[in-house]
């Protein structure tokens, strides 16, 4: 019995120290609230109506300054666009045109371009991070497409990011050109509040407040990140129901192997 | 690895068991093998799929073309799928070469019309159909070959107006794509 | 040996030619095996299957990784998104990993409680520390491939390691970087060597077995093996408890793979490597923890206090000294253990100290995860001697002094009479 109580020990010990990296990661940043999204759990699934709001307001908020490099207009075929839409979509873009027949990219010092197309990535707002920088107070936008795994307990950062803007505490020692933020690790950021009620206008008549938008925004960028996470719950679950009818049978012949022996 | 499992555990158990509860053992045994079976084949799917083209190049499989800018004449090439496709905007004189030879001169017997979608534009995989080699005839400069179409310098086939070959080693006609027009000056290519 | 006939004359054929029949035969269907051993013995199968899966994963993985600066952090992101179920596999060979550490970590802590270390098998744990040292060189290097921000600064902190070598240390820093910094020499020279090293464990694995058949299997009691009735055979018993095991291993490395993917990962390393800004916190995959956290403890004043040839080895040597040793030292193990009696059941002061050794290293690795300051570094310190202790002091000593319990006649003997062990056997 001792020795039962010793190996459960000895495995929730593990599996929190497992833990214990990450969850120190967070410091000097406040704890951002739970939000509940569709993604979570073992049944998780994208709400597509949810993501198309979120491609809006990325496309008329966030665009401005952030990339989603990783993602290309054919991806929004996934969260719900028909082809011909997301053919409009990548048409409104220009992306470099490549050495036309003379082998020229530039005329006059002007970047040939043509309209974009289904197959190439989402055009990034600055062509290089030197370009961002210079662009935005010597501050990065970083890229969006990996937002909400690369930070720890990501879809709810963003969305306490996003909704946490305040005016900073008497105090707090705000340097010049950045905002207060208590999420963001060291609690100033240089990005300004970037959403304010009806910042967009949705289309599908939802309206469209600051905690509105951050939620549409991060389930978007939930799905930039891990656009498999869909299928892979849903498999995911037919998996796990094959291993333990599977595994209950392999314990019955076990014990029938072993019946003899005893 | 179960068949020799099996073999030798007959060998080495001998049959201390009696024979009702072997039915019964053999039952179970054999339906979680095949369970485990089942689910092997269906876990080597994935395995297999990944080798398939991915989505990034299932993307690039057809190639849309923007045809306006071709005077009569001329020729242009353009990439689908990692091949040329040539695009040949024919003459009145070329389409009536084409459209009255005769099928029995034909190596690779194939009527004209059932080459292109319209007569002007001829619009062809631009792969020489014996050693895969790139015929020349597109630019103006290029040599034709005999027939006025194309001609591959590796080894020497012609190929007609309509991309049908005519003399030399090449067996058949050059492959044409699928394709479709969009509209009178875009087409589909794939 | 005789050759045994077998009936199928294709097999026949081939037997007499290549004996390979009888050669697995012997290995793993006939191979006599004590009958008691318990679930704890499941996991060098485990192991063994792990591996198989990792190297399965990692092959079809390489073709479509593309190991340069500039395009491995997208090739792996093209594999998560565009390429077929390449998502999965990804994340297979990624929690793979762990599940390897994790098998191999009870496997090793198995051998230490039931003494499974001891004559006639020495080498046989030796080629298994050699195995754990192949697989963290290994795991060190493939987690250098994403290019991530962890990526990238692990692999600098690790291979600034060696600069601590007297005189030669700075150039074979350069020599493992292949120029002035982790940049694309380094990344083609470990992606190089990631797909050559499972090899490496693999004939490893072989010569373990190779050295596993010649004593057989030790077992829970740690006593010998007296007559036929103390063994059965591998299959159909243990190839049925072990099939049972993959079966619950299954669910514990799918259920992650599944479910929670990143579990084990961490945040930064989906930021793409920028060789100008450094995480606040590198910390290294939770498998390296303990050995972190020993790395970080040693303190910068001990070289002094200790006046052992302080000007060849500097403080941050003495660090990298005593990672080293602390793997290193298990190769002695089988020496330092002087008991006469192998299983921790019979050895009750053993017993308690195995369980604080246990804890130790859950301990060292928490601290591993930590800055290493304050409390944080106090507490590694302490551990992290005690590690010492346990396998220099104690270990020796408690051989010497303890009152070992009496132990069974038999395996049989033991199983019949009834009680824990037969229970754990079926």
């Amino acid at each position: 019995m001792f020795k039962k109580i010793l190996i459960v020990a000895f495995v929730f010990a593990l599996f929190s120290s497992i833990n214990a990296g990450p969850l120190q990661a967070a410091e000097g940043a406040a704890h951002p609230a739970s939000q509940e999204w569709t993604t979570d759990g073992l049944f998780g699934f994208f709400d597509r109506k949810q993501l198309k709001r979120g491609w809006q307001v990325y496309s008329e908020i966030c665009a401005s300054c952030h990339s989603v490099r990783l993602v290309y207009y054919r991806h929004l075929e996934e969260i719900g666009f028909s082809p011909d839409e997301v053919k409009k979509i990548a048409a409104e873009a220009e992306v470099a045109a490549g050495p036309n027949e003379d082998g020229e990219t530039h005329n006059d010092g002007e970047l040939i371009v043509r309209p974009g197309k289904p197959f190439d990535k989402i055009v990034s707002p600055y062509p290089n991070d030197l370009a961002a920088r210079a662009a935005n107070a010597g501050a990065l936008p970083p890229d969006l497409s990996l937002m909400t795994k690369a930070r720890k307990n990501g879809a709810n950062y963003l969305h306490a990011l996003l909704t946490g803007y305040k005016e900073a505490p008497a105090d707090f020692k705000l340097t010049e050109d950045m905002n207060y933020n208590p999420y963001f690790p060291g609690s100033q950021i240089a990005m300004g509040e970037p959403l304010s009620d009806d910042g967009v206008e949705y289309a599908d008549g939802t309206k469209a407040t600051v905690d509105q938008m951050s939620k549409d925004i991060t389930a978007f960028l939930v799905w930039a990140a891990e656009p498999e996470l869909e299928e892979r719950k849903r498999m995911g679950v037919k998996v796990m129901l094959f291993l333990i009818i599977f595994t209950a049978m392999l314990y019955a012949v076990k014990r029938q192997v072993w019946a003899k022996l005893h | 690895m179960a068949d020799t499992a099996s073999t030798a555990e007959g060998t080495a158990n001998g049959s201390s068991d009696d024979s009702h509860d072997d039915t019964k053992r053999d039952f179970l045994l054999y339906s979680t093998i095949a369970v485990g079976a089942a689910g092997t084949v269906m876990a080597a799917w994935p395995f297999i799929d990944i080798m398939n083209p991915s989505k990034d190049v299932l993307a690039l499989a057809s190639t849309e073309l923007d045809i306006s800018s071709v005077e009569e004449g001329q020729s242009i090439t353009a990439i689908w799928r990692g091949k040329p496709i040539f695009v040949r905007r024919r003459t009145a004189k070329e389409i009536e070469t084409a459209q009255a030879t005769e099928l029995k001169d034909l190596p690779d017997p194939e009527a004209d019309k059932d080459r292109v979608k319209k007569s002007q534009w001829l619009v062809m995989i631009g792969v020489c159909t014996h050693l895969g080699c790139i015929p020349l005839g597109q630019k103006s400069g290029d040599t034709k070959g005999e027939f006025g179409g194309w001609f591959c310098p590796c080894h020497g086939s012609h190929y007609d107006t309509s991309g049908r070959i005519r003399k030399g080693p090449a067996p058949k006609n050059l492959p044409i794509p699928p394709y479709k027009f969009i509209d009178d000056t875009n087409i589909l290519i794939g | 040996m005789s050759t045994p006939t077998w009936k199928n004359p294709i097999v026949q054929w081939v037997d007499h030619r290549l004996p390979i029949v009888t050669f697995l035969d012997h290995a793993i269907v006939k191979y006599p095996t004590p009958r008691n051993l318990n679930y704890w013995w499941n996991f060098g199968s485990l192991a063994g299957l792990i591996l198989v899966i990792m190297i399965g994963t990692g092959i079809i993985l390489a073709m479509s990784y593309t190991p340069h600066t500039s395009m491995a952090f997208d090739s792996v992101e093209r594999i998560m998104r565009d390429v077929n179920y390449g998502w999965l596999i990804r994340y297979l060979h990624m929690n793979g990993g762990s599940m390897f550490f994790i098998a191999v970590y009870i496997h090793i802590f198995r051998g230490m409680y039931y003494g499974s270390y001891k004559e006639p098998r020495e080498l046989l744990w030796i080629i298994g520390i050699f195995i754990f040292f192949a697989m963290m060189s290994t795991a060190f290097l493939g987690y250098v491939l994403p290019w991530g921000q962890m990526s990238f600064w692990g692999a600098t902190v690790i291979t600034n390691l060696f600069s601590i070598i007297p005189f030669f240390g700075e150039s074979i820093v350069q020599w493992l970087w292949g120029g002035f910094s982790i940049d694309n020499p380094t990344l083609n020279k470990f992606y190089s060597l990631h797909y050559l090293m499972p090899f490496v464990i693999f004939a490893l694995v072989f010569v373990h077995l190779w050295a596993l058949h010649t004593h057989k299997s030790s077992n829970p009691l740690g006593i010998e093996v007296k007559g036929d009735e103390d063994e059965i055979p591998f299959h159909p018993y243990y190839t049925a408890k072990d099939a049972y095991g993959v079966g619950l291993f299954l669910i514990f490395f799918l259920g992650f793979t599944f479910f929670a993917p990143n579990f084990f990962g961490e945040p930064d390393n989906y930021i793409e490597a920028n060789p100008l800004v450094t995480p606040t916190h590198i910390v290294p995959e939770w498998y390296f923890l303990p050995f972190y956290a020993i790395l970080r403890a040693v303190p910068d004043n001990f070289v002094d206090v200790w006046g052992i040839l302080p000007v060849i080895i500097s403080a941050k040597a003495a660090g990298v000294i005593a990672m080293f040793a602390s793997i290193l030292l298990l190769l002695v193990l089988p020496w330092l253990d002087t008991s006469k009696v192998r299983s921790a059941k019979f050895r009750p002061t053993y017993f308690w100290l195995f369980w604080l050794f246990v804890i130790d290293t859950i301990i060292l690795g928490f601290m591993g995860a930590k800055p290493a300051e304050g409390t944080f570094l106090l507490i590694g310190r302490l551990a992290t001697a005690y590690y010492f202790l346990h396998l220099v002091i104690f270990i020796p000593l408690v051989g010497k002094f303890e009152k070992t319990k009496p132990l069974p006649e038999s395996i049989s003997a033991a199983v019949t009479a009834g009680g824990s062990d037969a229970k754990e056997g079926s």
